[in-house]
């Protein structure tokens, strides 16, 4: 008995000394650290992974603090809970932390866009696009293949289709998708916003109709129904001032080829007489 | 003194902690992309070799008392966690810009196999208390230079260069850029009898 007792209160004995000396250190180097930081660690995940681009929760939590400027969006593990909670530590404005999320900026769905060849490699964006261009023959329109789905941490992107599409309840904006797509036509847009330009192509507006239907064509229609000047297009292609457009849907019901989309259910179009 | 000279070099140059007993890999491999926290984690392993082995020679003392000098690896991991927690509250106290410096090197070497592999060895080989301190400076030395060497060939990014084979890219090309650093480090073997 004796024999396995002995191990063992030694081991406890060495484990206790060492707590009770941390325990008393952590009272005699106690340094004042803004409280802010420790409530915004707490609300921080902890998984260090640095995806923030800072070395550690901690880190992050502490620059936060310091710098005022710095986004409090940064952790994407977190989070919209985290963001909202890191936001109501620091007292920022709403306004500064508007939550952000994905936007795949195109709606060349398979019966509206044409194809040019079949890809039958490697079955993923790059590889796709790697051949000498993208399948599509819009060249600017999403493959459809998915390295966009492979990327997302958080099961927010689908293709559906043909066309990826980002689930906003899931999105957190870390922006992994961003940077996988070969097209470059994701972009992160204000949530609050509910009216997009669905399409990514500056080609003259006739190729643009040959290739797809959905595409945009550039026939400013949507310019002049606009009330807040928030819309102008620039190479043939629409673009949405998102701090302006208070999506009020006027422009979906002008556009002509269903390029500008919204989330917010408008009532059916009344038919011109 | 000659004595502690060859304990010194040896383990610096012949017996390199990373080089050739291949302790300590994890890290070396890991924070070596850049020469900044090269340097920073090595004097982190440094200094946290110095003290753990400082610590944890009068403890195997005490457990060779007790006639349970087996207990060693359980007690010092346990007290070398316990070490480094408490040494980073004393620095974020009176030191804060060493605890800057070696920022969070210093919570992830708690539990590198270098350390532990340092004080155990110290004790294996049977060393003098300032015998067990030079080894483990010198240990700490050798990993920061096999750190500091390696940072030095992984800037360069040859291994991402053009015209290497796919199947060679990246991490594969850093593993053999590590084995051949480690070959030339044999050219020491034999420096000391």
């Amino acid at each position: 008995m004796t024999n396995v007792m002995t191990p063992v209160i030694l081991v406890t004995v060495i484990g206790l000394v060492c707590a009770g000396l941390l325990v008393i250190a952590s009272k005699v180097f106690h340094v004042a650290v803004d409280e802010r930081v420790s409530q915004i660690r707490e609300c921080l995940p902890g998984a260090n992974c640095g995806g923030c681009g800072f070395a550690g929760c901690d880190d992050y939590a502490a620059k936060l603090v310091e710098d005022e400027t710095l986004s409090c969006s940064l952790c994407a593990p977190g989070g919209a809970s985290t963001v909202e909670a890191i936001a109501e530590i620091l007292g920022r404005s709403a306004g500064s932390s508007d939550p952000q999320v994905a936007q795949v900026l195109c709606n060349g769905v398979c019966d509206k866009s044409r194809k040019n060849h079949e890809w039958q490699g490697l079955q993923s964006c790059k590889g796709a696009k790697g051949w000498f261009t993208s399948p599509n023959a819009c060249m600017y329109g999403c493959i459809g293949l998915g390295d966009c789905v492979e990327e997302c941490e958080f099961d927010a992107i689908g293709i559906i289709d043909g066309v990826a599409v980002v689930n906003r309840d899931n999105c957190v904006a870390c922006g992994m998708c961003i940077k996988a797509c070969p097209q470059s036509i994701i972009k992160l847009v204000p949530m609050k916003s509910q009216v997009h330009v669905l399409c990514s192509s500056t080609d003259k507006g006739a190729v643009a109709r040959k290739n797809c239907d959905n595409a945009c064509i550039g026939c400013m229609k949507c310019v002049k129904v606009c009330n807040f000047d928030a819309i102008k297009v620039e190479d043939n292609l629409a673009r949405i001032d998102y701090e302006k457009c208070k999506s009020c849907g006027l422009c979906v019901y002008e556009c002509p080829t269903g390029a500008i989309n919204t989330f917010r259910k408008l009532k059916p179009k009344k038919k011109a007489e | 003194m000659v004595n502690l000279i060859v304990i010194f070099m040896s383990i610096v140059f012949v017996n390199n902690f990373v080089l050739s007993q291949f302790l300590g890999i994890c890290s070396f491999l890991g924070v070596s992309n850049k020469m900044s926290s090269a340097v920073g984690m090595g004097s982190a392993v440094v200094f946290v070799m110095v003290i753990a082995e400082a610590v944890t020679w009068p403890i195997q003392q005490l457990l060779n008392k007790f006639d349970m000098g087996y207990l060693q690896t359980v007690v010092f991991i346990l007290v070398i966690a316990a070490l480094v927690q408490f040494v980073e509250m004393f620095m974020k106290k009176y030191l804060p810009a060493l605890q800057k410096a070696l920022g969070i090197f210093l919570p992830l070497i708690t539990t590198n196999c270098a350390i532990l592999g340092a004080t155990i060895n110290a004790i294996t080989f049977g060393y003098s208390f300032a015998e067990s301190m030079i080894y483990s400076f010198g240990a700490g030395v050798g990993y920061m230079i096999a750190m500091i060497l390696f940072a030095g060939v992984r800037e360069e990014k040859l291994y991402n260069e053009e015209g290497v084979p796919a199947a060679f890219k990246g991490v594969p090309l850093i593993l053999v850029s590590a084995a051949i650093m480690s070959l030339s480090f044999m050219g020491f073997a034999g420096m000391f009898q």
